[in-house]
């Protein structure tokens, strides 16, 4: 391999580098929306299971 | 003559078309330009293999102008519509611009190393001026959170985002106006200085790269936008 080839293939890998980065940063943040969806889900869940236990009001 | 509605209906023709098809034609594409570039163009009469490096670095560079153009563009419509989403599409606009800004001023100091047995040169006009367009959007950050969110912030990092801008044509002009020319020029006033397969690889290899970074633009303003419904509904349920 060429000097030149070296640094051309290095820029090359410089920027598919950068590119993977970012995108496993965004899946990292998707990663933890998708578990806050969830945890509001769950929260969802036993509060409407909390309402239907409840006793009715009565008189 | 076409009516500015029909350009802004084009816009959001371009909102419609689903993620995974823009990912699987950023895939395509890029794979395309990197066979084209490695395999296709011939080698450059003066600068022999080191030239391929042009391909994504004049690409890229492009890219990110664009970014910081619609970073603009949409700040306008912020200050000017009060277009609700159009902060968040700025910001995300501006935020592009900076991950391909650092892209081209890491490839071209890899080809001014090759080219010119240095990594940086600080007599160059051109180069001095992108980072002083990098640097001055790396600064959109401090100044963005630096205030707490609100319309203040909004309309601050807009007004910074319009003048930002103006360094864009400062920073291309500099490459055809550098005295030393050192620096390539690769568009001129005449059109491109290269033609045959050298220009059909660049022209692969630019849309390759708007395409990606498009692809990317949108993943972020979705993630953006499911944080913000998230943290409203969170404020809701508390």
């Amino acid at each position: 391999m060429t000097t030149a080839e070296k640094y051309v293939t290095a820029a090359y890998c410089v920027v598919f580098a950068i590119v993977l980065v970012y995108v496993v940063l965004i899946a990292v943040k998707l990663g933890r929306l998708d578990r806050e969806v969830s945890e509001l889900e769950r929260r969802a869940e036993t509060a409407r299971e909390s309402e239907e236990r409840e006793p009715a009001a009565v008189g | 003559m076409r009516a500015p509605g029909a350009t802004i209906g084009n816009v959001g023709l371009l909102r419609r078309i689903p993620l995974g098809a823009l990912a699987l034609a950023s895939l395509v594409l890029v794979t395309t330009a990197l066979i084209f570039a490695f395999y296709v163009a011939p080698n450059d009469a003066n600068q022999g293999f080191s030239q391929r490096i042009f391909y994504f670095h004049v690409s890229i560079a492009f890219t990110a102008y664009v970014c910081f153009a619609c970073g603009a563009w949409k700040a306008l419509r912020h200050l000017w519509k009060r277009d609700p989403r159009a902060d968040l599409e700025s910001y995300v606009c501006v935020h592009q611009g900076i991950i391909f800004g650092a892209m081209v001023l890491i490839t071209g100091s890899i080809w001014a190393k090759m080219s010119w047995g240095r990594w940086w040169v600080w007599s160059e006009d051109e180069l001095v001026l992108f980072l002083v367009l990098y640097l001055f959007y790396c600064a959109y950050f401090m100044l963005r959170f630096s205030v707490d969110p609100g319309p203040q912030r909004a309309n601050l990092s807009a007004v910074y985002a319009l003048f930002g801008v103006v360094l864009v044509p400062v920073s291309f002009m500099a490459i055809r106006l550098a005295k030393e020319l050192y620096h390539p020029r690769v568009f001129t006033l005449k059109g491109p200085n290269f033609g045959g397969w050298i220009l059909v690889t660049y022209l692969v290899a630019q849309a390759a790269i708007l395409v990606l970074a498009y692809t990317l633009y949108r993943i972020e303003i979705a993630g953006k936008r499911l944080d913000l419904r998230l943290r409203e509904l969170r404020e809701v349920l508390a």
